[in-house]
């Protein structure tokens, strides 16, 4: 077959990338060949955009035990285990076909994490969708909620905390991010670098069908109005067989067998065995008429670019076949040896006996392409919001209305389809600052959150990224967690755009500011570009999943109100920054402004006084203080324990919106017995942390200064309302 | 006591209660589905999970393994045996218990703490329980919607066979306490001999108060002093 420029076209390659592929290969290559590199040189695999970026994050500390390049990150939490984790995206399949896009995003992320030898022992998400009056976005929450649900609640594994968003930016793209975090033994960890020649490739796990092939390539393109027609693209899912594997994988993992394991991802069967040899510095020979096939007459082509889930491709010890094979035979999993290492750094396949593809190894890893892509510097927005300037608003109105918003409402509905229980070690779960699950039969927890801020990244991608990295940290640090390590999952729009390339690079920066400053590596995460349809790009959405270390569980915190009659302060200062906040997004629509300065240097102090103070148990209650405000975060604290609120508003304000809707960062409310008040404050004083102190709780009421009085109860309801109304469910 | 919990390919609570039953002194072990022997046990628990990745219709694959078939020798002897959530709809399928376990009334999978009322606790499984006290547990599961025939109905009703209802917190048994559908509010039935109990609702994630709390620990030590 003559590749055509239509060919080159269709797997999504440019015409200068493939005269690099004829320099490289010294030759044209045939279709097979040249499938296979579009696999491995798309944007999905290749990170050929972001590459020199993501080199300035920070990836290493003395709790590191592998950053990222792997299929996980791993950090040490001490005592012999380290937590293996990592997000991921499935923004393009989900929007196509939102169960199995879901579903499999779930599926993908999971093996990322047994594939290290670790067990999963919790799930995560962040998942933003359109504006809920667009016409197809109660249609794709539901699919992606019961997606996430289906393959996790079956699996096993709990979905312990995540984050549901609105915005427009989403209606023609939305994300859906995955986040799984496992448990292993430090001397037990598994990587992908293959060793050693004529060592037998065996492959586990699923056949091969038809699904997803070119999933890679489909996720590193635009959407246009023919999105529907990839629908094949999406693979579906099975997590019954997933749990064969997993279970399969992890106790042959106990034996010494396995010289390298890699699942079958993006790019299936070509990418793990292209990334096991290069690695290793080795070359692989595959005989395709091995692979397990689900259909038939399934061509080269189709089985090298297949992205049918649930396969793994391992490199065994020699001798150890028998072994492997008994224990993949009890768990009913296809287990065949299709090939062995060789020393030509070469991938070699064949076929019906014939030799049908030969490339380098290097001329798909490190020879691809890489872009120093043009960008160009966010202008500072110097627009700001005058309250005076627009229609007046009831205080008690607005805040009602922002409680019952869309985003900020009670996520019940959503996080009652997840098993958030199983494995019985979750100790906190969604509603949280930070989920916190137990290390099993240990008395020690790791805390989780994810996070996201589109609104601020879009405004100034620059601090946007600082202050995502901060808010993972402070979540982290109000359930009392010692934050340890982030993995970052970076959605944004075209990056031949230079300023959404520009957005990228400013956002970088933003992120590795704050992971400096707070010692809080980035140990894993994910590229996704193309969030888009026709050049029109979502805001630039980074999700940060940041996990922490709990060494006594009876030194942890939440933001449930304990007692009547306990005092209720603010740490951090309140400036009453309204430009990008909730407020002025919900009840103003205006998006206009810069997003909350970042002061590192509070944020760090704030933040350690919070783990002492916690430490020291003088505290009933923390919560930080994020979208919407101190009064959203002392309306969440009374929803939680039905206990009021009676705050006086502070004589110096000048403004009542600014002060409670205000979303000045590094802040935090804490609960202190009226007998601990007096130490409290002093420790707070010694140690230079700002305060104020703003009221008491009190039985049933929720009230503010003579502006807003409501029952707690009433305000459930109110909170409570929004996605029953918009799922047609009767409260 | 001697305790064995069955494992099918996809459960996944099996570790779960295995991990409850060893912290409350069982002797306990765990015994694959391909097994044709059960060792021997004072009390067989069949976990909840998604035994066979649910296909067919829950719990039906599953009921037909090798191992069911002692199971359903040793209960017929009067073992005592405990089916939680996919366990239950495994009995169900079995034909140890009667009635049917369908979809949940809104047709999607729900997962939260709700409140039961211990209706009866003359049995091996509650006797721990005081009656008509409320308790808290964990649900999770797609199928957990009881439904029986009227004179089946009327004959757990008659002989005490339903140990426990979905109700409020202040122990009312209503619609809006419902989470799944379920006739009568019903959590959980017993067979006519009341050594098998089939529960939707989670025992063993309740277990420990440090991580939810620890409502579930009386169904097991009410088995321990049987």
């Amino acid at each position: 077959m003559i590749i055509t420029k239509e060919i080159i076209d269709f797997h999504g390659l440019k015409l200068e990338e493939y005269s690099k592929i004829k320099l490289l290969m010294n030759r044209e290559p045939n279709y097979l060949e040249l499938g296979i590199f579009s696999a491995m040189w798309n944007e999905h695999c290749s990170y050929k955009s972001s590459k020199i970026h993501l080199k300035k994050l920070p990836v290493k500390n003395k709790n590191v035990i592998q950053g990222p390049g792997e299929n996980a990150g791993v950090i040490d939490i001490g005592d012999g285990d380290a937590i293996v984790f990592k997000i991921e995206s499935h923004n393009h399949p989900s929007f196509i076909e939102p169960y199995q896009g879901a579903a499999t995003g779930v599926g993908g992320i999971l093996r990322d994490v047994f594939t290290m030898g670790a067990r999963p022992i919790a799930l995560l998400n962040s998942i933003h969708f359109g504006d809920p009056n667009n016409k197809k976005t109660k249609n794709l929450l539901n699919g992606v909620v019961s997606g996430i649900g289906g393959y996790g609640n079956c699996i096993g594994i709990p979905t312990v905390a995540g984050e549901t968003k609105f915005n427009s930016t989403y209606n023609e793209n939305i994300l859906v991010n995955a986040m799984a975090v496992g448990l292993v033994n430090k001397e037990k960890i598994f990587y992908s670098k293959a060793k050693g020649v004529n060592k037998a490739v065996v492959y586990v796990g699923s056949k091969t069908g038809r699904d997803g092939i070119h999933g890679a390539s489909m996720a590193s393109a635009e959407f246009d109005e023919n999105s529907e027609d990839k629908k094949p693209t999406v693979q579906v899912g099975d997590p019954f067989t997933e749990k064969l594997l997993m279970e399969a994988c992890l106790e042959l993992m106990k034996k010494d067998s396995i010289i390298s394991i890699q699942d079958m991802g993006a790019a299936g069967l070509t990418s793990s065995s292209v990334e096991m040899a290069y690695k290793g510095g080795l070359g692989i020979e595959l005989d395709l008429n091995k692979i397990p096939c689900r259909e038939e007459n399934m061509s080269p082509y189709e089985m090298m670019l297949s992205e049918s889930q649930e396969r793994m491709l391992i490199i065994l010890e020699d001798g150890k076949e028998n072994e492997a094979r008994q224990i993949f035979k009890k768990w009913d999993l296809d287990f065949v040896v299709i090939g062995k290492t060789t020393d030509t750094k070469n991938l070699s396949l064949k076929f019906k006996n014939e030799v049908v593809a030969s490339i380098p190894i290097e001329a798909l890893s490190s020879k691809a392409p890489l872009y120093d892509r043009k960008w160009v510097k966010k202008k500072l927005d110097k627009k700001r919001f005058n309250l005076k300037e627009h229609k007046k608003i009831k205080f008690d109105k607005a805040f009602f209305e922002l409680i019952s918003s869309p985003n900020h409402s009670n996520k019940k509905w959503v996080t009652e389809q997840y098993d958030q229980m199983v494995m019985g070690d979750t100790i906190e779960r969604s509603g949280a600052d930070a989920a916190i699950v137990k290390i099993h039969q240990k008395d020690k927890a790791i805390a989780i959150t994810v996070d996201s801020s589109a609104n601020y990244c879009k405004s100034h991608p620059l601090s946007g990224g600082k202050q995502i990295v901060c808010e993972s940290w402070r979540n982290l640090v109000s359930v009392g967690a010692k934050p340890i390590a982030i993995t970052n999952c970076l959605n944004f729009g075209n990056p031949e755009n230079p300023e959404i390339m520009g957005q990228f690079a400013e956002n970088i920066l933003g992120i590795k500011e704050a992971c400096e400053f707070l010692d809080y590596p980035v140990v894993s995460g994910n590229v996704s570009f193309y969030n888009g349809t026709n050049n029109n790009n979502i805001y630039p959405t980074p999700v940060i999943g940041g996990v922490g270390l709990i060494k006594n569980l009876n030194k942890i915190q939440n933001h449930r109100l304990k007692k009547i009659d306990s005092q209720i302060i603010i740490i951090g200062k309140t400036f009453g920054h309204l430009d990008q906040s909730a407020f002025i997004n919900e009840l103003y629509d205006i998006h206009d402004g810069m997003p909350p300065e970042i002061n590192l240097l509070n944020e760090k102090n704030n933040g350690e006084m919070i783990l002492k103070l916690i430490e020291s148990e003088n505290i009933n209650s923390v919560h930080d203080i994020s979208s919407g405000g101190v009064i959203l975060a002392l309306a969440e604290m009374s929803i939680s324990s039905q206990i009021g609120i009676k705050i006086q508003k502070p004589q110096k304000t000048s403004n009542i919106f600014e002060y409670f809707f205000g979303e000045d960062q590094g802040r935090y409310l804490i609960e202190v017995n009226k007998n601990n008040l007096s130490k409290v404050e002093k420790k707070l004083k010694d140690n230079d942390i700002y305060f104020e102190n703003i009221g008491i709780t009190q039985k049933e009421y929720f009230e503010i200064d003579k502006d807003l009085k409501i029952k707690v109860k009433e305000l459930y309801e109110l909170n409570n309302r929004w996605y029953n109304t918009f799922n047609g469910l009767n409260n | 006591m001697n305790s064995s919990v069955i494992v099918f390919p996809g459960s996944n609570c099996d570790r779960d209660v295995a991990t409850a039953l060893t912290n409350l002194q069982f002797k306990n072990k765990m015994v694959w589905h391909k097994d044709s022997e059960l060792p021997k046990s004072d009390l067989i628990v069949i976990p909840g999970g998604f035994s066979y990745g649910d296909y067919l219709r829950s719990g039906a694959i599953a009921a037909k393994s090798n191992i069911l078939k002692e199971v359903i020798k040793a209960a017929k002897s009067g073992c005592l045996v405990l089916g939680i959530c996919n366990g239950f709809q495994i009995l169900i399928e079995t034909g140890l218990l009667q009635g049917a376990l369908l979809r949940n009334k809104n047709l999607k999978f729900v997962s939260k703490d709700i409140n039961l009322k211990i209706i009866n606790n003359e049995n091996k499984f509650c006797k721990n329980y005081k009656k008509n006290s409320i308790i808290n547990l964990n649900i999770a599961h797609n199928e957990g919607n009881y439904f029986t025939q009227k004179d089946h109905l009327k004959e757990l009703e008659d002989n005490n066979l339903i140990p426990f209802k979905y109700c409020d917190i202040e122990g009312s048994i209503n619609e809006s306490s419902n989470p799944n559908g379920s006739l009568n509010n019903i959590a959980g039935i017993l067979n006519n001999n009341k050594n098998i109990l089939g529960m939707m609702p989670h025992p063993e994630r309740m277990v420990n108060s440090l991580i939810s709390n620890s409502n579930g620990i009386e169904l097991f030590t009410s088995i321990l002093n049987k």
